[in-house]
């Protein structure tokens, strides 16, 4: 498999690593985030941890798009599947995030609503095609990386004149994630950032340079074991020089500029939010984007009366905390007893790039201090 | 001359299923007659009876059913019908048994072309005769439309454990080695590959195959053999799971002995799916000794059905009855049950 194997080999692996502990300045400690849930998931599924020397500590950061999206948006979603009878399209991950009092997409379609997986916004302008007696609601949820194909289903359905297709939009920003983090006070303090590979596709890299200016090291990274390993290297020997800047180590996919023409659908079709509820970081100021003027008609929080309210996350949940990378699953009361991938209650279990769920899947059997199969 | 008992032919091309086919009246008969008692020809249908009377041999009986419900109906390398004869077939090899016979009940929904049924019927009873396993009693229901998905099949299967076996899902040891006949998840992306909602273009067709014939060259050269199961639903992580929970052990796969089709592997790379949570149809895993397994290896290897067998791991004492597997990154992880179905990534 060209492209994705040559950069799991185990052996050159254990080379970066190697370099990287070579290159570690003694009595230094080199605290990083990976800002991005898909690495989470590389770092645990491979256990990246174990080969990086003590020096070179990684902190989750908040880019999970399931774990950031607050339980009042997931309440709103069950609301307009189960009370305004619509037919709602969402990505898989979604349909078992717990809302209040466990209410899920999952139980609300077992309970008769009208719950579709998709795997794409294609498919859901398909079903409003394919019924159009019914009014089909997008779920949109994301970072910078799935912005696009929502914008270009809703451009899809105004030259198609859809009557029935609307769109629940819920796209959030990586850079003010990102500032959030960084300006947390309690927080643990960064010497420098992963930044997600796929967003930066899109946004390019020039959003990072004010993160840079700050101090932070910054390195684009993909989502292969040896795309990771080569980002912490360049971190470490961008935090010895003590010239942080921000680089690209995903070159075979990134290129500094992104994608204008995606980011001019997006500028196209939907605008900013004055604020937006995250969950960990709270309100963010101009941090989400919601649907266009021009394109009001798809606008599902238009259409259907559904206002939003604030829900407090569940009693002693740490996804908060999780998120913005003050808590480490493990440190979590709840993980592995009351919250399992069958019976979640935070949504950091449920997405496959939630941190608990990573932990869960890949890490929490893993004896640290022996870094080896136990068995 | 005697009058005919049904005086038009069904419309095999372009009639339906309609709920008079099930209402026990003229048109079920003729159904039934003139479709499954005609496809399914044997001794025991020919009896007439409701209840089909058999003679066992002496052993032990072995009985295993199961429902089909999948989506879509026909699918690259087999259908729902022969499906659902292999499916339960496989069940009862599993115990290392030799399957005898075979029941059938088909929920059919109101206005399922015959034409449909007919091909499903035809794939059903060559799969039985391939097998040498005669389809001895069965029953059709029809339900009404938008009650049913086209049409549901649960089969029934007994079969006869030879002299001196003790195959079971709790009889595996330390020590055992783990066998697979096969490449894994051939059968699951087969099937995605064909969803409505998916569709993207693959040679692979599913693995669905009777597994009995194996199973008896396997039983026969090497007695020992512990446990045998088909990892179907929920993939070899589930059986494996599943397995280590029943015996006690912890399992250790090697992720580099595993034989995989790099198309397999690349349409699951794509939808963000673990090649390990995939359903197969017409695999089996095994444990034995491990003084056997090479034995053991050679004779799966020696048939059609086992040519890619593949020693991939071992059984080990672990009380936690974890499965682990050690990566060709040169590390180790947990290999878990999934949660819910497989879901598409997102980012």
């Amino acid at each position: 498999m060209k492209y994705a194997s040559e950069f799991r080999d185990g052996a050159l692996a254990r080379k970066v690593a190697a370099a990287i502990a070579t290159d570690c300045e003694p009595g230094r400690a080199y605290t990083l985030m990976e800002f991005c849930g898909g690495h989470t998931h590389t770092i645990a599924r491979y256990g990246l941890e174990d080969l990086l020397p003590p020096a070179v500590r990684l902190v989750h950061g908040p880019g999970c798009p399931v774990c950031v999206l607050p339980v009042g948006r997931i309440d709103t979603a069950v609301e307009l599947a189960r009370d305004h009878g619509v037919m709602l399209c969402t990505y898989g991950d979604m349909v078992r995030v717990p809302g209040s009092g466990r209410e899920s997409l999952l139980k609300a379609k077992a309970a008769g609503a009208d719950v579709r997986m998709v795997w794409s916004t294609l498919d859901a302008l398909r079903l409003a095609r394919e019924n159009p007696d019914r009014q089909v609601v997008f779920f949109a949820i994301g970072f910078e990386t799935t912005t696009p194909p929502t914008a270009l289903a809703l451009k899809q359905a105004k030259a198609e004149n859809l009557k029935n297709f609307s769109v629940f939009c819920n796209h959030v920003m990586t850079p003010p994630a990102m500032r959030a983090v960084l300006d947390d006070g309690e927080a643990i303090p960064l010497q420098g950032i992963v930044a997600p590979g796929h967003v930066s596709t899109v946004i390019g890299t020039a959003p990072y340079q004010p993160f840079a200016d700050r101090g932070q090291a910054m390195v684009v990274a993909g989502f292969e074991p040896l795309d990771l390993l080569q980002a912490i290297a360049m971190l470490v020997r961008q935090i010895n020089e003590g010239r942080p800047r921000v680089e690209n180590a995903y070159v075979r996919a990134l290129t500094p500029e992104g994608n204008p023409k995606a980011r001019a659908v997006i500028a196209e079709t939907l605008t900013l939010r004055p604020s937006f509820e995250w969950r960990g970081l709270g309100t963010l100021p101009d941090s989400a984007l919601r649907i266009a003027d021009a394109y009001a008609d798809f606008d599902a929080e238009r259409r259907f009366a559904v206002p939003y309210r604030a829900v407090p996350d569940p009693k002693s949940c740490a996804c908060a905390d999780i998120v913005r990378g003050r808590k480490r699953p493990e440190d979590c009361k709840l993980f592995g007893t009351a919250c399992t991938p069958d019976t979640p209650i935070g949504s950091c279990m449920v997405s496959g790039e939630g941190a608990c769920a990573a932990h869960w899947l890949y890490g929490r059997h893993r004896d640290p201090s022996q870094r080896r199969l136990s068995a | 001359m005697s009058r005919r008992l049904f005086p038009q032919p069904l419309d095999l091309a372009n009639g339906r299923v309609d709920m008079s086919h099930g209402a026990g009246g003229r048109a079920m008969a003729q159904l039934v007659s003139e479709l499954f008692a005609a496809a399914f020809e044997n001794d025991y249908l020919a009896q007439g009876n409701d209840a089909a009377m058999m003679s066992p041999p002496p052993g032990r009986l072995v009985m295993s059913t199961d429902g089909y419900v999948i989506s879509p109906l026909f699918f690259p390398g087999g259908d729902i019908g022969s499906l659902a004869v292999h499916g339960t077939v496989n069940d009862i090899a599993m115990a290392g048994a030799r399957p005898l016979w075979l029941s059938a009940g088909f929920i059919i929904e109101e206005g399922f072309p015959l034409a449909d049924l007919a091909r499903i019927v035809e794939f059903m009873a060559g799969a039985c005769k391939a097998c040498g396993v005669p389809l001895v009693t069965g029953d059709t229901k029809v339900v009404e439309r938008g009650k049913g998905d086209g049409l549901f099949i649960t089969t029934t299967g007994v079969g006869v454990v030879p002299e001196g076996l003790h195959i079971a899902g709790d009889a595996i040891r330390p020590g055992d080695a783990v066998l697979v006949s096969g490449t894994l998840g051939d059968h699951g992306i087969a099937v995605l590959s064909k969803r409505e909602n998916l569709d993207f273009d693959t040679d692979i067709v599913s693995d669905s195959a009777p597994l009995h014939d194996l199973v008896a060259a396997m039983v026969a050269a090497v007695p020992e053999i512990h446990t045998l199961r088909d990892p179907t639903r929920g993939g070899v992580a589930a059986t494996l799971n599943e397995l280590a929970n029943q015996s006690g052990v912890g399992l250790i796969l090697q992720e580099a002995a595993l034989p995989i089709r790099p198309a397999v592997r690349g349409a699951c790379e794509m939808l963000g799916i673990d090649p390990l949570g995939v359903a197969n149809e017409g695999k089996l895993l095994a444990f034995c000794p491990a003084e056997r397994a090479e034995r053991l290896l050679a004779v799966m290897r020696a048939h059609p059905l086992g040519r890619d067998s593949a020693i991939i791991g071992r059984a080990v004492e672990d009380d936690r009855r974890l499965v682990q597997m050690e990566t060709e990154f040169g590390g180790a992880r947990v290999v878990e049950w999934l949660n819910g179905e497989q879901l598409p990534r997102i980012c």
